[in-house]
């Protein structure tokens, strides 16, 4: 903290000149939003572009895909041809129409747990970092304890007792992983509580909501926003994971984790096809890094 | 405790050479820094000489580029910096054209650099002597066991308490001031032709920064060692050079020998540098008491007393300052006050009411009419809001304003603060310093307070801009009528704003009065340490006043 004043040397030297400089226009946050994009990286076009088509392949799946999620088409394991792009699955249902199907399924669900996951943990992460005293020790107590028990086994556990549907998968792998991002937040979010900017909305008789959301979320954003990219992707790992257990998304609905499971023969007789799934998720976690990258690098005003 | 002249050396005799040859020339030094992708030059154009044993001081606001070229003297450039034209001729060789190998063998060795804040600076992991001993040993000058003797000898020399046992303690077991001292040895290590010194003292208080003065004074003249001394300190830099250079946006104003720039400078801008020490306040006391604390005990948890039988009183449309050094509970005054510490004995009362102790029972308009403005704008303004709506915010949350109507008053605010609407979307980064603290005191202005607490508001400032500061929460107060709790460990601004004065000492008031009253002597014994403490701007001032004190160690 000491060293703030000259680590920004630089920026005040820089606001120094800026005053001499003609009036600045006013832009909204439209506008701003627009120039932050066109002076945006090759790779986070690249990302922003990937994840987009996802979503459309996602919201139109019925119409893009040339058969239905679960329509026997051809015997099993039929070869590529211009009848089924990729061939067909160990049961004869078509692969293209699957890997298509599949995008709602694991993306559908991937943004839901994760979505819940940092939901409940952030708020709670703030929450304690504001509070302190007993709340802080209450919820972090509880997290603890969770945080104990391995997590693909507490997973198996509880769905096995609650029983395996996609909401229960949601709701299982994203509470569970709250803990994480409950860490994380109250971690970074006590370091901007002391703040005397916070303390200063505090004496304007601020309440607790702005305190969390206005004052210290949007400060802690970075570190979230790289730690959502990473969750992201471990939710694919984890509901692949526990498919390949039997307790994931129930077939015959598709989803790309059961999918390389499935046709994991194929790669024996050197078919690439089981592979591609595989791809898809590849890709897709390539591309929502680029997106987080970008991020954290403007906001966190990182410079080569 | 030794009398300053008595420690004159023995010593290591300094290495023989030509005094008064040229040991860096500086020739048309041009450096860019970059901002939004885009290079701004921020020195332009800068020319400069140094010979050996000479002081060079250089000053300027704060933005002027004094940092930049004291770094760029050893032809280090800051991350985001490059050094874009010009020459730096040290000791016969360019070292804006040297390689990074030939540059390392001259930094630490032949050129050394004091940094502003030494904790920040200092490993916390390795013992000051280790990391004392690392040049030397890197370099190759000296055996390890020699090199920890000569430690030894220079804390003894800089004053440091116990010079045989402190450089084995951490960077964190020894205060501030020492700290500093510490690193001056440090920077003494190699026994360098030429230090640069980037505002060693500012972030000490008047007090401590008198011995950190007389320490590296007094080294400087022993080893006979060249040094750019960097400070928007006048009263520093009249002490520390024997050459005054006058920076301004990244170009020399003026430079003349100390005493001829003190007794007669030449160019508009170095006149009103140094007229700005002359802001005075007539005295005017009040009756009317808005804000009176009365016997009031507080301290943290643990048992732990800050405050000790605290009672001081702020009357209606006055200036209390609240004096002392760091630790005397100034600023927990300030917590107990705004209700962030209830206090544990006695009450605060204000406006004639009993204040509810702990700021969750106040009411919103109690809050309303106290403000508080800090000593960082750095971290008192959130980063991530634009100016618009942290000034828009209060005005929604606490009187209820909304469209048109806030805009109005938003501008109207920034008006009273002296900046125009084209600031409205700035976010605090793209701010100065003095801007920044402009924009907290617009905040505190917004919702019509009596009472504003301003916690060490200039002292992170320098000299020009914390004066454009008092001038403002004068007139502001002219106009306002608002009350003020100044909390300060800066004699020169109490001077300037107060009516009334308050020196405290380790939790306890130990006088009080109007500001003539205190300022006159008699003083009470820690007044008057404190008030011949602050640096004058008479160059034979430190010598003075070390005679005529012993300096403690």
């Amino acid at each position: 903290m000491n060293n703030a004043p000259n680590t920004l040397d630089v920026a005040e030297e820089a606001a120094a000149l800026a005053e001499h400089q003609p009036v600045i226009v006013r832009r909204t946050r439209v506008e701003r939003a627009w120039r932050e994009l066109r002076k945006a990286p090759l790779t986070a076009w690249f990302g922003i572009i990937v994840i987009v088509l996802y979503v459309l392949t996602a919201f139109f799946a019925p119409l893009i895909a040339p058969y239905s999620e679960t329509e026997l088409v051809g015997g099993p394991f039929d070869p590529w041809s211009d009848v089924n792009l990729l061939g067909t699955d160990q049961l004869g249902r078509d692969m293209f129409s699957r890997l298509i199907y599949a995008a709602r399924n694991t993306m559908g669900i991937a943004v839901l747990t994760t979505a819940l996951s940092f939901t409940v943990g952030g708020l709670l992460g703030l929450l304690a970092a504001v509070l302190r005293g007993w709340v802080d020790q209450i919820v972090s107590r509880i997290v603890d304890v969770m945080m104990s028990i391995p997590q693909l086994i507490f997973c198996l556990v509880l769905l096995s007792f609650l029983g395996t549907s996609v909401l229960n998968l949601v709701l299982i792998i994203g509470i569970l992983d709250s803990t994480r991002v409950f860490r994380l937040t109250r971690a970074v979010a006590t370091n901007v509580a002391v703040l005397d900017f916070v303390e200063a909305s505090k004496l304007q008789g601020e309440g607790l909501l702005w305190v969390m959301t206005r004052e210290i979320l949007p400060n802690i954003l970075p570190p979230l926003v790289a730690e959502f990219g990473l969750r992201f992707c471990f939710v694919f790992l984890t509901v692949s994971a526990l498919s390949f257990l039997g307790l994931g998304i129930q077939p015959p609905s598709a989803d790309w984790g059961s999918m390389v499971k499935d046709n994991a023969t194929l790669i024996s007789f050197g078919d690439p096809t089981p592979l591609l799934p595989a791809g898809a998720i590849a890709l897709l976690t390539v591309a929502v890094n680029f997106v987080v990258d970008w991020f954290l690098h403007k906001s966190s005003g990182l410079k080569e | 405790m030794a009398v300053i002249d008595a420690v004159r050396p023995a010593g290591p005799a300094p290495k023989p050479r030509g005094k008064g040859d040229v040991l860096l020339e500086i020739r048309g030094l041009r450096i860019e820094g970059q901002s939004d992708e885009k290079w701004t030059e921020i020195v332009k154009g800068v020319d400069l000489t140094l010979r050996r044993g000479e002081v060079l001081g250089l000053i300027g606001e704060s933005g002027a580029g004094k940092s930049t070229i004291g770094l760029a003297a050893m032809a280090y450039a800051r991350p985001g910096c490059r050094i874009s034209a010009g020459t730096i001729m040290f000791d016969g060789k360019d070292l804006a054209q040297a390689d990074d190998v030939e540059k390392r063998r001259v930094w630490g060795a032949k050129i050394a650099y004091v940094a502003q804040s030494a904790a920040a600076s200092f490993n916390p992991a390795h013992r000051l002597i280790e990391q004392y001993a690392e040049m030397p040993l890197i370099h190759g000058l000296t055996a390890p066991e020699e090199c920890r003797r000569e430690a030894v000898d220079l804390y003894r020399r800089l004053r440091l308490p116990e010079p045989e046992t402190i450089g084995f303690r951490y960077p964190h077991q020894v205060s501030g001031g020492q700290l500093q001292r510490a690193m001056t040895a440090m920077a003494m290590s190699c026994r360098p032709d030429l230090i640069v010194f980037d505002e060693p003292t500012t972030a000490l208080d008047v007090t401590t920064q008198i011995e950190v003065l007389a320490a590296i004074k007094d080294i400087v003249r022993q080893f006979d060692t060249a040094a750019i001394y960097i400070t928007h300190d006048l009263a520093v830099v009249a002490q520390m050079a024997d050459r005054i250079m006058v920076l301004r946006y990244g170009e020399v104003v003026e430079e003349a020998p100390t005493r001829q720039m003190l007794a007669s400078p030449q160019q508009a801008y170095t006149k009103s540098l140094w007229a700005v020490r002359s802001l005075r306040k007539d005295e005017s006391r009040g009756d009317d008491m808005l804000l009176r604390v009365d016997h009031v005990d507080a301290g943290y948890g643990g048992g732990l007393m800050v405050l000790k039988d605290v009672s001081i009183a702020v009357p209606r449309g006055r200036t209390v300052a609240v004096v002392g050094e760091s630790g005397s509970g100034k600023s927990t005054l300030a917590r107990v006050i705004t209700g962030l510490l209830p206090p544990l004995k006695g009450e605060v009362i204000y406006d004639g009411k009993p204040l509810p102790p702990a700021l969750k029972h106040r009411s919103k308009d109690l809050l309303r009419r106290m403000q508080m403005i800090y000593q960082m704008p750095d971290t008192a303004l959130n980063p991530r809001r634009r100016v618009h709506d942290i000034l828009g915010r209060p005005l929604t949350h606490q009187l209820g304003l909304r469209g048109a109507e806030r805009q109005r008053r938003i501008r109207e605010l920034l008006e009273m603060i002296e900046m125009d609407e084209r600031f409205l979307d700035r976010l605090p980064s793209e701010l100065s310093g003095g801007q920044k603290q402009r924009i907290c005191i617009a905040r505190s202005l917004a919702v019509n307070p009596d009472l504003i607490i301003c916690d060490e508001v200039t002292s992170a400032l320098d000299q020009i801009v914390a004066e454009e500061i008092l001038k403002l929460l004068l007139r502001l107060q002219r106009e306002l009528k608002v009350s003020y709790l100044y909390i300060t460990h800066d004699l020169a601004t109490v001077k300037a704003i107060a009516d009334e004065i308050v020196v405290m000492y380790q939790g306890r008031v130990v006088q009080k009065g109007g500001k003539t009253e205190v300022l006159t002597p008699p003083h009470h014994d820690y007044t008057e340490k404190l008030l011949s403490s602050v640096p004058e701007m008479d160059p034979d001032w430190l010598d003075g006043v070390l005679a005529r004190r012993r300096v403690p160690a």
